[in-house]
């Protein structure tokens, strides 16, 4: 029953081959949809190219879905499974300021290494600005401190937040996703149609 | 030539059974900007130990017994790079260039995407993880974090692309 190494199922000497394979199945994947192209990732907030959407939402679906039924059929215990905590005022904080780092770079760390890795020189200076901010953060640490632990809610789920189930959260969010495919895809027709 | 990308639907199945997998042997999700964090940290505890030692942030994650770059997020990281030059090459993809929108300079594309970088990482740091680790991992784990800093990352995207536009489009 999974997790496997957290269960000491499969050896933790084997926990860095495993990185390095899982690794290459996902830069695979990525670069195969094309997130190695800054303009084509842009393109989700101009409405020229929604492929990041459609493949960022079909993802999360999948896996939430499987974790869901692995842990219902037995094969996998969820409890033990890593939920990252929530800090309210840091998560949105932050995701703000990465929301600029996305339009100014068009690339977030995971399709620039992709960019990296077939030659873009813009990924590359991408990759370089990372390192300098994340350096940034780590000496204004000591100021940042008391806004990084504020409002801190621990590893919530989002259905106990909302008071549902799993299943119907799970469900909402296919109908959501469903709903975002269809208007996205017209969207970016019309403004295909319009540039002709 | 380049060929096509992957139907995208497909390309997110894929990627969602990858991230289902990942969680089902190691217990947590993808990531990617851990691993810049794990090399910054190599590095200013290798220029300066007792600065590494002193500060709040990197002490956190240095320890004596294990080496700072021993960690599975830096090989997955190895391995995204591995992969992706795969995928490209296979594609016909491979060839050193600047990507750059119509209305600007290779020069500002590069100032930008060293801006834009900078951003990200710092952004990162501040919630604890990226799109991958924090946003897509987070909401295949359903927790509220992962759908804050989505909906954060997208959500102010949108605002800041009116901004932007000269960078992007014709």
């Amino acid at each position: 029953m999974g997790p496997l190494i957290p269960q000491g199922i499969i050896g933790s000497q084997w926990d860095l081959v495993i990185a390095l394979l899982i690794g290459i199945a996902f830069g695979f994947v990525l670069e195969s949809a094309g997130f190695s192209s800054s303009r084509k990732l842009a393109g989700v907030f101009y409405g020229y190219d929604f492929t990041v959407l459609r493949v960022f939402f079909t993802a999360a679906i999948t896996a939430a879905i499987g974790l869901v039924y692995f842990d219902h059929a037995g094969w996998m215990d969820l409890s033990i499974i890593y939920v990252n905590p929530t800090f309210v005022s840091s998560a949105l904080t932050g995701g703000a300021i990465m929301g600029l780092g996305f339009i100014l770079g068009g690339y977030c760390p995971g399709t620039s290494f992709c960019g990296v890795a077939i030659g873009k020189i813009d990924a590359m200076f991408f990759t370089i600005g990372m390192f300098l901010g994340i350096f940034i953060f780590s000496e204004i640490f000591p100021w940042l401190e008391g806004f990084y632990l504020q409002r801190p809610l621990g590893p919530v789920k989002i259905y106990e937040t909302l008071g549902i189930s799993s299943g119907l959260f799970i469900f909402l969010l296919i109908l959501v996703a469903l709903a975002a495919f269809i208007v996205t895809d017209r969207v970016e027709k019309n403004i295909h149609k319009n540039k002709k | 030539m380049n060929r096509k990308y992957m139907n995208p639907y497909l390309a997110g199945f894929l990627l969602g059974l990858v991230l289902l997998l990942t969680f089902y042997i190691t217990g947590r999700g993808l990531g990617a900007s851990g691993a810049v964090k794990s090399t910054v940290i190599f590095a200013v505890d290798k220029i300066s130990h007792q600065h590494a030692q002193e500060s709040g942030y990197y002490s956190q994650f240095i320890s004596d017994d294990a080496h700072p770059l021993n960690t599975w997020l830096v090989f997955e990281v190895l391995g995204v790079l591995a992969g992706a030059f795969l995928s490209g090459a296979i594609a016909g993809r491979l060839n050193f260039k600047v990507e750059h929108g119509p209305r600007i300079t290779s020069r500002t594309r590069l100032a930008m995407a060293v801006l834009g970088g900078l951003m990200f990482g710092l952004g990162s740091q501040l919630g604890r993880g990226c799109t991958s680790g924090a946003a897509l991992s987070g909401m295949a784990s359903l927790s509220l974090a992962g759908f804050i800093t989505m909906l954060a990352i997208f959500g102010s995207g949108y605002v800041y692309a009116y901004f932007f536009r000269k960078l992007w489009l014709k």
